[in-house]
C-alpha cells in the first residue's frame, strides 16, 4: 500500500510520517529497505532489530528527497537512520548500537 | 563550549584527524533521566556554532549521567 510520495505535498508527507510513527510501535526511517539496505548505518540498525526478532515498519527515505527534510525538521535529528519506538525517537545508528550493546534497547522494544 | 552549556559536565574530546573529526565523551549531571537522544541533542546544540562554521566536521558522542 505504498502511496506515491512524489504527488504529495510536504504537509501530506509530514502527516504520513506522524501516522507511521503513531501507528507502529517500532518504525524505522532508513536508506533502502530491510531486505536491501542502501547504507551501512541503516544496515546495522536492520541487523540489530533482526537479531532481536523485533517486528517493525520502515520507510525508505530515498523514495523522495523531501521525506528526509520533513522528517529531520520534525524529529530535530539530522541523520538517517532514525528509529522510533512508541512514538518517540530513540536514536540513529550510533545510539541504537550503544543501547543494544548496553542491553538497554531490549527493554525499550516491545517483546 | 560543552562545559559552558552543561555546568558540571566532564568532557573528554579526542581528535581523529585534522582537528575537525572529533569524538567526545560527556558525563553531565543534567543527563540524569534524559533519553540518549536528548543527551546527544543537548551536546550538539552546545557546539552547533562550530559545526555551522565548519570547525567541527564530525562529532561522535558518548553521553551518560554520572554514576550515582
Amino acid at each position: 500500500m505504498s502511496s506515491d510520495v512524489s504527488t504529495m505535498t510536504e504537509e501530506q508527507i509530514l502527516e504520513q510520517i506522524q501516522a507511521e510513527v503513531a501507528g507502529n510501535r517500532v518504525f524505522l526511517y532508513m536508506k533502502g529497505t530491510p531486505d536491501a539496505p542502501a547504507c551501512g548505518f541503516s544496515m546495522r540498525v536492520v541487523q540489530i532489530l533482526g537479531h532481536l526478532g523485533t517486528e517493525y515498519g520502515s520507510r525508505n527515505i530515498l523514495e523522495d528527497p523531501r521525506v528526509r527534510v520533513v522528517l529531520s525538521e520534525w524529529s530535530d535529528w539530522p541523520t538517517i537512520p532514525q528509529l522510533f519506538v512508541d512514538g518517540k525517537l530513540v536514536g540513529g545508528c550510533d545510539i541504537v548500537t550503544e543501547l543494544y550493546q548496553d542491553g538497554e534497547l531490549q527493554h525499550l522494544l516491545p517483546s | 563550549m560543552i562545559e559552558a552549556a552543561l555546568p558540571g559536565a566532564q568532557v573528554e574530546v579526542q581528535d581523529h584527524g585534522g582537528g575537525d573529526h572529533l569524538s567526545a565523551v560527556v558525563v553531565a549531571p543534567q543527563f540524569e533521566g534524559m533519553s540518549r537522544i536528548d543527551q546527544h541533542k543537548a551536546v550538539y546544540a552546545a557546539v552547533q556554532a562550530r559545526i555551522d562554521d565548519g570547525q567541527i566536521h564530525a562529532l561522535a558522542l558518548k553521553t551518560r549521567a554520572p554514576e550515582a
